[in-house]
C-alpha cells in the first residue's frame, strides 16, 4: 500500500507541474501555429504576469483571485500593443530576424525588471485557504498542488469547447491549417492574430503567476524555462490545444518522477527524447499533418 | 580561370565576376590592426586572445549561418566539444601537444557536426531550431553527468599546456604566445573560410540559402552539400574551443551553454552575416563594449543589448556591414548625379 501512496503523491507532483506548464505553453502553440512566429519571449510574458501577479498580492494587498485576473489583462494589453507595433512588422521575416528580435526583447524584459524590481526571487504568498493538505480518501497532498490540477483541467475543457466548437474557434483552427484559405474566406487574420495572441500571453501571465510557488520567479525565469517551453510545444504540435495539453502532463510527471529517481540524468533523458520523438515525428506527437 | 587573349579587354562586369575572389589591398587592415594592438596594447594581450577566439567562432557560424542559411540556436555545441576534446586530453595526460590537440579538437567537433547533422539538417524551420537547441543541451547535461572526466560543473582548470614547438610558453600573465598563437590560427582558418566561400561550393552554399527548390530542380546534391558545410562548420567551431581551452589554460560548462551560442548569434548579426567581416567587425563592437560596459552596469548592458537586437531585426537587418554599404551606396549615387 504504501507504494500505491508513493505513486499516487509522485503522479499529483508531476500533474500539478505539468499544469503550470500547459497553462503557459498553450498560448506558445497556438500563436505559433497560427504566424509560425518563433517567439522565444513567451516565457518572458509568464515572467512579467507572474511579477505582476506576486507583487499586486504582496505590495497592493489584492487578493489573490482578483490579482490572477489583473495579471491576465495587464499581460494580454502589453502583449497586444507589442504585436501590433513590433511582432506585426517581422511576420515575413525569416525566422533569424524573428528570434533575434524576440531574443532583444527577453533581454529588455529581464534588464527591465532586474532594475525596478531587483535580481531577488519574489515568494508568491498563497491564501491560508490553498496552504496546508487536503484529505482525497486514499492519500493527503498539497492542498495548492489538488487545485493546481483542477484550475488546469477547467482550462483545458474550457479551451478545448472554445477551440472546437465556437466560431472564433473554428476561425482559428482554419488559420492554422491554412491561412491563405483562410484568408481568402474573409477572416481577418490580422485581428484574429491580434486577439489570440494576447489571450496567449495572458495564460502565461497565469502560468506564471500560478507555477510561482514551484518554479520560483526571478528575472532569469523567461530565460531559464524557455526551452522546457518550448519542448512542449514541438513535442505537443504547432497550434493543438489537446496535443500541449498531453506534452505538457507527460513532460512534467516524467521530469518529476526522473528527478526523483535520477536526480543526475533526468534531464538528459528527456532532451535525447525530445531528439528522437521530433525526428521520428517533426510534427509533433499530436500534431496533424506537417505544414 | 582562363586568361582573355592578348589585345582583348574584358567588359567590366565580365572582370569583375572572374576577378572578385582575388584578395583586395584593403583586406590586409584587419591583419595590420591585429598586429599593431600587440605592439600597442601589451598589457591588453588576453583580452585580445578573447577577442580572437571569438572572431573565429562567428566566422565558423557564419558559414552555416550567412553562407548556408541554417538557422541554429546551438553552434557553442562545437565550441564545448572542441574545448572538452582539449582540455580532457590534457587533463588525464593522454595528448597535450598544443597544434596536434587542435587538429584533434578539429575532428572531435567535426564528427559531432557530421553526426548530428545528418538527422538534423533534414528538417527545417522551429523542428531545426528546437533540435540543435537541444543537442546542445544533451551535451551539455551529459558533460556535467560525466564529472569524473569532464570535472562535471567546476570543468577542468590548470590544464598542462606544453610550450609551443618545445619553445613558446603559454604563460597565463604574460599571454603574448597566445595572442600570436590564436592569430595565426585565425589567419588559416579565414585564409580557408575565404576560399571555400568564393568557390563553387561557396556559391552553391548561397544557391541553396536562396532558393532550395531551385537548387534542387537544377540538380544540386542539396542535403551533401549542407551536411558537409556543417561539418566544416563545426570543425572550425571546434579550432575556436580548443584555442580556447589552450589560451585559457581551463574548460568549463559555459563552453557548451546557450549564453555563449547566443551571443555568438548576436556578434554575427551585429555585423553582418554571409559577409566575411561581418564576424571581425561584430566581435570587435560586442566585445569592447561588454568589455567596458558590462562590468560596470551589467543590467544597463543586457538592456542596451536588448534594445540594440530588436533595432537590428526591425531596421538594420544587415549589421554595421550593411549599413555601411547602403550609406557607401547612396553617396556615390548622389556623386554621379551631380
Amino acid at each position: 500500500m504504501i507504494w500505491g501512496v508513493d505513486l499516487a503523491s509522485m503522479l499529483l507532483g508531476g500533474l500539478a507541474a505539468g499544469m503550470v506548464l500547459f497553462i503557459v505553453s498553450v498560448g506558445l502553440s497556438i500563436t505559433m501555429g497560427l504566424m509560425g512566429f518563433v517567439n522565444l519571449a513567451h516565457g518572458g510574458f509568464a515572467m512579467l504576469g507572474g511579477y505582476t501577479i506576486v507583487l499586486a498580492m504582496r505590495r497592493g494587498d489584492v487578493g489573490f483571485l482578483p490579482a490572477l485576473a489583473l495579471g491576465f489583462v495587464a499581460i494580454a494589453a502589453l502583449s497586444a500593443v507589442c504585436e501590433r507595433l513590433l511582432y506585426s512588422r517581422l511576420y515575413r521575416a525569416p525566422e533569424l530576424h524573428q528570434v533575434l528580435f524576440t531574443i532583444g526583447l527577453v533581454f529588455i524584459m529581464i534588464a527591465s525588471v532586474t532594475l525596478w524590481i531587483g535580481p531577488e526571487s519574489q515568494p508568491l504568498p498563497l491564501p491560508s485557504l490553498l496552504q496546508g493538505q487536503i484529505d482525497l480518501g486514499i492519500i493527503r497532498y498539497r492542498t495548492y498542488s489538488v487545485v493546481l490540477i483542477v484550475i488546469g483541467i477547467a482550462i483545458v475543457v474550457g479551451l478545448w469547447l472554445g477551440f472546437e466548437r465556437t466560431r472564433l474557434g473554428a476561425q482559428i483552427r482554419a488559420a492554422v491549417d491554412n491561412r491563405r484559405m483562410a484568408e481568402s474566406l474573409g477572416i481577418n487574420i490580422d485581428r484574429l492574430f491580434t486577439g489570440t495572441f494576447a489571450f496567449g500571453s495572458g495564460m502565461a501571465a497565469l502560468g506564471g503567476g500560478l507555477g510561482a510557488e514551484f518554479l520560483g520567479l526571478d528575472p532569469q525565469y523567461a530565460l531559464k524555462y524557455l526551452v522546457y517551453f518550448l519542448i512542449v510545444v514541438a513535442v505537443g504540435g504547432l497550434g493543438r490545444v489537446t496535443g500541449v495539453f498531453y506534452a505538457a502532463l507527460l513532460i512534467g510527471v516524467l521530469d518529476f518522477v526522473l528527478k526523483k529517481y535520477v536526480p543526475q540524468g533526468g534531464t538528459l533523458f528527456i532532451y535525447a527524447l525530445t531528439i528522437l520523438l521530433l525526428l521520428w515525428r517533426p510534427q509533433g506527437l499530436f500534431g496533424g499533418r506537417a505544414t | 580561370m582562363t586568361s582573355p587573349p592578348p589585345g582583348v579587354t574584358l567588359h567590366p562586369a565580365a572582370a569583375a565576376l572572374t576577378g572578385r575572389h582575388r584578395p583586395r589591398p584593403w583586406e590586409a587592415i584587419p591583419w595590420v590592426l591585429a598586429l599593431g594592438f600587440y605592439f600597442a596594447f601589451p598589457k591588453n594581450l588576453g583580452f585580445g586572445t578573447e577577442l580572437l577566439v571569438t572572431i573565429l567562432f562567428a566566422l565558423s557560424l557564419d558559414l552555416v549561418l550567412g553562407y548556408a542559411g541554417i538557422v541554429t540556436l546551438g553552434h557553442a555545441a562545437f565550441f564545448g566539444a572542441g574545448a572538452y576534446t582539449v582540455g580532457m586530453l590534457a587533463k588525464h595526460g593522454i595528448w597535450n601537444e598544443p597544434l596536434t590537440s587542435l587538429i584533434l579538437a578539429a575532428v572531435v567537433a567535426a564528427a559531432v557536426g557530421l553526426g548530428s547533422g545528418v538527422v538534423l539538417l533534414r528538417t527545417r524551420g522551429l523542428t531545426l531550431l528546437m533540435l540543435t537547441l537541444c543537442t546542445m543541451a544533451l551535451l551539455e547535461e551529459a558533460a556535467n553527468l560525466a564529472h569524473a572526466y569532464t570535472g562535471g560543473f567546476d570543468g577542468l582548470d590548470s590544464l598542462p599546456i606544453p610550450p609551443l614547438f618545445g619553445v613558446f610558453e603559454f604563460n597565463p600573465l604574460y599571454p603574448t604566445t597566445q595572442y600570436l598563437y590564436v592569430l595565426a590560427v585565425l589567419f588559416l582558418c579565414f585564409v580557408f573560410v575565404r576560399t571555400l566561400v568564393y568557390s563553387p561550393f561557396g556559391h552553391s552554399l548561397t544557391g541553396i540559402r536562396e532558393n532550395t527548390l531551385r537548387m534542387h530542380a537544377v540538380g544540386a546534391p542539396v542535403p551533401a552539400r549542407l551536411v558537409l558545410c556543417y561539418t566544416l562548420s563545426a570543425a572550425i567551431a571546434g579550432i575556436a574551443g580548443g584555442v580556447w581551452a589552450q589560451a585559457n589554460a581551463y574548460v568549463n560548462l559555459g563552453t557548451l551553454g546557450l549564453d555563449r551560442a547566443a551571443t555568438v548569434l548576436i556578434i554575427l548579426v551585429l555585423g553582418g552575416y554571409g559577409r566575411l567581416y561581418g564576424a571581425f567587425v561584430g566581435a570587435v563592437a560586442y566585445m569592447v563594449l561588454s568589455h567596458f560596459l558590462a562590468k560596470i552596469y551589467p543590467t544597463a548592458w543586457q538592456l542596451g543589448l536588448g534594445l540594440l537586437l530588436v533595432v537590428i531585426a526591425l531596421f538594420a537587418r544587415s549589421g554595421v556591414l550593411g549599413l555601411g554599404e547602403e550609406i557607401w551606396r547612396r553617396v556615390r549615387a548622389t556623386r554621379v548625379a551631380s
